[in-house]
This record gives C-alpha cells, sequence and structure tokens, in this order.
C-alpha cells in the first residue's frame, strides 16, 4: 500500500525562482534564505518520495475569472511551467501521476470534497519555486509530481478547517492506494505578507512563529482560525497559509495516529515582500 | 440578508471578494491576456489602442495607463491579475508593491529588510499606524513607475 512518509511546508515567493534562474543565490540579499533550505535539499536527497502531492495556488495564471475552482487536482500526465508574464522559469516539466490523482480525486470526492478535475494546465511559481527550493535545479525533477490547487485569490478561500479536513481524506485516499509507493504531501504559500494597497510589506513574526508552533503542536486547534485573524494578522495574502494545513491534516496524528517529528524549521523575513517560513514534519519509522 | 464582510475595517486594505471581482471582470481578464507574448507586444506598441478593445470603463483603462494599482485595485483590479502589467514593464513584484504606498523602491526595499511593515495601528482602521488613509502617502515615491 501507499503511505505518507513526510510532509514539507514552505513560502514559494516568485522572486525566489528568480534569484535561482538569474544565479543571484550567492548575493548577500539571498544568502541567507538559500542557506537555509540547504539541509532540506540534503534531506529530499536521501528521503525521495515516489510521488509529491504539491498543495499550492494558482496565481491568476491557468485559472482565471472565467473558472475558479475552490480545490483542483490534476490528473494529467505532464505540466508545463507557466508563462507569468516574464516568460516561462526555464524549469523541468512537471511530470505527474495520473493513476494516484484519478484515485485520489475517486476517493476524495467520495468523501464529500467536491474537487475539480483538471487534465491540461500550466503551473507557476506556486508550483515550480517549492521544487527548485528542495530539489535545486536539476535536468529533470527526482519525483513526480501530483498538483493539488487551492483558491487563495478570490475570497473567500476556503476555511482552515475544511482545509485540515481534506488533508484527512487525502490520507485515506493515499493509504488504500494499492502500489507500495512513499508519498509526501507538500503545503506552500504564506507566511504573512501582503502585496496591495498602502498596507503592502506587513509582516508579523511573532503571529508567523506562533502559526509555525501551533501547525506543529495544536493542528486541530489552528484549524479553527478564521480568515479574518490572517488577513488582520498576516497580510491580504498571509491567507495562503491555509493551504499549509491540508498537508498538516494528511499527518498520522490527525487520525488518531503517533506525533510526526519536527525535522527541519526555517524562517526568514524578508524575500521580497514576504516571510519565508519552512518546516518538513517526518512520520515516524513503520 | 446581506454578506457579513468582516474585512471592511482592515486600513491600506481590499479584499477581491465576489463584488470586487464583478466590477473588474474585464480589468482582470484583459490583464490576463498579457499572459500571451504576443498580447504584451500589441499592447507595448499602442496601449491605449489595445484597452479600448475590452470593455472596460474609462477610470479602470486610466489606471492602467497611469500603473496606478491602488486606483486599478479600487475599480475591481486583484493584484495577482494586475501584476501582469508590472511584468509586461519589465517590474518586479517588489516595485509593483513600492509604488502603492507612496514610497520609493529603496525607501521600501529599506523597510522590507528592517523586518517589514509592522501590524501594530495597522489592525483596524483609526489606528495610527503607516497604512492608516491619514498618514498616506508614507514616502517620496510616485504613483505608478513613470511609463
Amino acid at each position: 500500500m501507499a503511505r505518507i512518509t513526510a510532509s514539507v511546508y514552505t513560502s514559494h515567493v516568485p522572486a525566489i525562482g528568480a534569484a535561482l534562474d538569474l544565479g543571484k543565490t550567492d548575493d548577500p540579499y539571498w544568502r541567507p534564505l538559500f542557506a537555509g533550505y540547504e539541509g532540506s535539499k540534503q534531506w529530499m536527497r536521501e528521503h525521495r518520495p515516489d510521488v509529491v502531492i504539491l498543495v499550492y495556488n494558482d496565481h491568476a495564471t491557468a485559472f482565471s475569472l472565467d473558472l475558479m475552482p475552490t480545490f483542483a487536482i490534476g490528473t494529467g500526465a505532464e505540466f508545463q511551467p507557466a508563462d507569468e508574464g516574464w516568460g516561462p522559469r526555464p524549469v523541468p516539466k512537471v511530470v505527474g501521476h495520473p493513476e494516484l490523482a484519478a484515485h485520489i480525486a475517486q476517493s476524495v470526492i467520495q468523501d464529500d470534497f467536491d474537487l475539480t478535475i483538471v487534465n491540461r494546465m500550466d503551473v507557476d511559481h506556486g508550483l515550480t519555486v517549492p521544487l527548485s527550493l528542495l530539489c535545486g535545479q536539476p535536468e529533470v525533477w527526482p519525483c513526480q509530481v501530483i498538483p493539488f490547487a487551492v483558491n487563495v485569490v478570490l475570497y473567500p478561500a476556503p476555511s482552515g478547517r475544511r482545509c485540515y479536513e481534506l488533508g484527512r481524506a487525502i490520507r485515506r485516499a493515499v493509504e488504500s492506494y494499492d502500489e507500495p509507493f512513499d508519498v509526501q504531501v507538500w503545503g506552500t504559500g504564506g507566511m504573512s505578507h501582503q502585496l496591495q494597497g498602502p498596507r503592502a510589506g506587513l509582516i508579523n513574526r511573532e503571529w508567523d512563529e506562533r502559526f509555525l508552533d501551533r501547525l506543529i503542536d495544536d493542528p486541530a486547534g489552528l484549524s479553527q482560525v478564521p480568515h479574518i485573524e490572517y488577513v488582520r494578522e498576516a497580510g491580504s495574502e498571509g491567507i495562503e497559509l491555509v493551504m499549509w494545513l491540508i498537508a498538516r491534516g494528511a499527518m498520522a496524528d490527525a487520525c488518531g495516529g503517533p506525533r510526526p517529528a519536527v525535522v527541519r524549521r526555517f524562517y526568514h523575513v524578508p524575500a521580497s515582500n514576504t516571510a519565508v517560513g519552512h518546516l518538513i514534519l517526518e512520520e515516524p519509522a513503520a | 440578508m446581506a454578506l457579513a464582510k468582516p474585512y471592511l475595517d482592515i486600513p491600506g486594505t481590499t479584499i477581491f471578494d465576489a463584488e470586487q471581482s464583478r466590477k473588474g471582470y474585464w480589468l482582470n481578464q484583459f490583464c490576463m491576456s498579457l499572459l500571451k507574448p504576443e498580447n504584451r507586444a500589441r499592447f507595448k506598441a499602442d496601449e491605449r489602442a489595445y484597452l479600448d478593445e475590452w470593455p472596460m470603463n474609462e477610470a479602470q483603462k486610466r489606471a492602467v495607463l497611469e500603473r496606478d494599482l491602488n486606483q486599478a485595485i479600487a475599480a475591481g483590479g486583484n493584484i495577482y491579475f494586475l501584476a501582469r502589467i508590472g511584468a509586461t514593464d519589465g517590474k518586479s513584484f517588489q516595485q509593483m508593491a513600492a509604488s502603492m504606498t507612496g514610497m520609493t523602491e529603496q525607501e521600501y526595499k529599506d523597510m522590507m529588510l528592517a523586518g517589514g511593515r509592522s501590524p501594530d495601528g495597522n489592525r483596524v482602521v483609526g489606528e495610527d499606524g503607516t497604512a492608516q488613509a491619514h498618514r498616506q502617502p508614507q514616502g517620496r515615491g510616485r504613483p505608478g513607475w513613470g511609463c
């Protein structure tokens, strides 16, 4: 049977992708940030999964106001890096896992979560920057990736509680898949940031650190935090953090199992307009 | 009964909800068209003519021409869509964000390097933080980026 081995959490700031693609990782501005991910890249090499379910949000790239699904799962065979206006990032195409994705879709929809099925879409920095941060700059990505898009652009985003419950449903789906795959679930976006209006540039380190603490120790309680607190305390784009609760809900302790181990924890301000947070939680060895 | 909008009392912030989305539909779809290189080239060649192909109102078109993102947001634009205009001009997200604060790019960058804008005084309209209406503009910048 397939099993979830770990969950990974990271911000997905587009400027991080640009810094990597333009060879600026040793600039004094960027060096502390990339140094924070060195150990994570090493961990990733040592814990390479077969498939990553990568929870991210599309930033008005694949989905426009013509169609804005709350939850969408990529069931296609491959996904191209998107042209977001600056030209596509020079990164490998994303190879999906249509069989596992279709299995998850069927299981999760019958578990009362209404996913939109996507066979063709381009993937933007929300998906490719986390891959770059954890995998570096390879010729091909080291694992297959199932894109899982969440609407956090058009209000309202799904509640934290619903995201957490969705994570639990994804765990049930993975555990009922009849292949011996190692699967990781990644939650991306955040942390505190606001990109719009006179309040742009808002950062709330104290709130972010508390979010990381609670994500580790009290995810069910954290999932009860209402939208308005994210917006008021962590900025209008800080609402992306609800996506981390999907990955957290997929861990064993959300279904009565043992607690995960904290393998990595990192926090850095700033990356462009944004506070960067990162965690890796590993399931206890079976 | 009207839907509750608990987010209207946050200073310097416009939540992109159903009402804003309805108001800004064509403005945002125009921005979306700039994902295609050929459309970016046509827009750059004659901005006014390209905008006139879209059923946008004059305030929306003017906000685009002046690169005034605060006005564009007031007219129903969403920042992720509007970012296509900045990308077309070769601007970074940080430059776009700075343009909405009245700070120069350097002033804004310095604020971020110093830890960002504090939430203190910026949680609720009527406090005294830097994002409050009576504290605008916040620096020596001008709206837009002079295109």
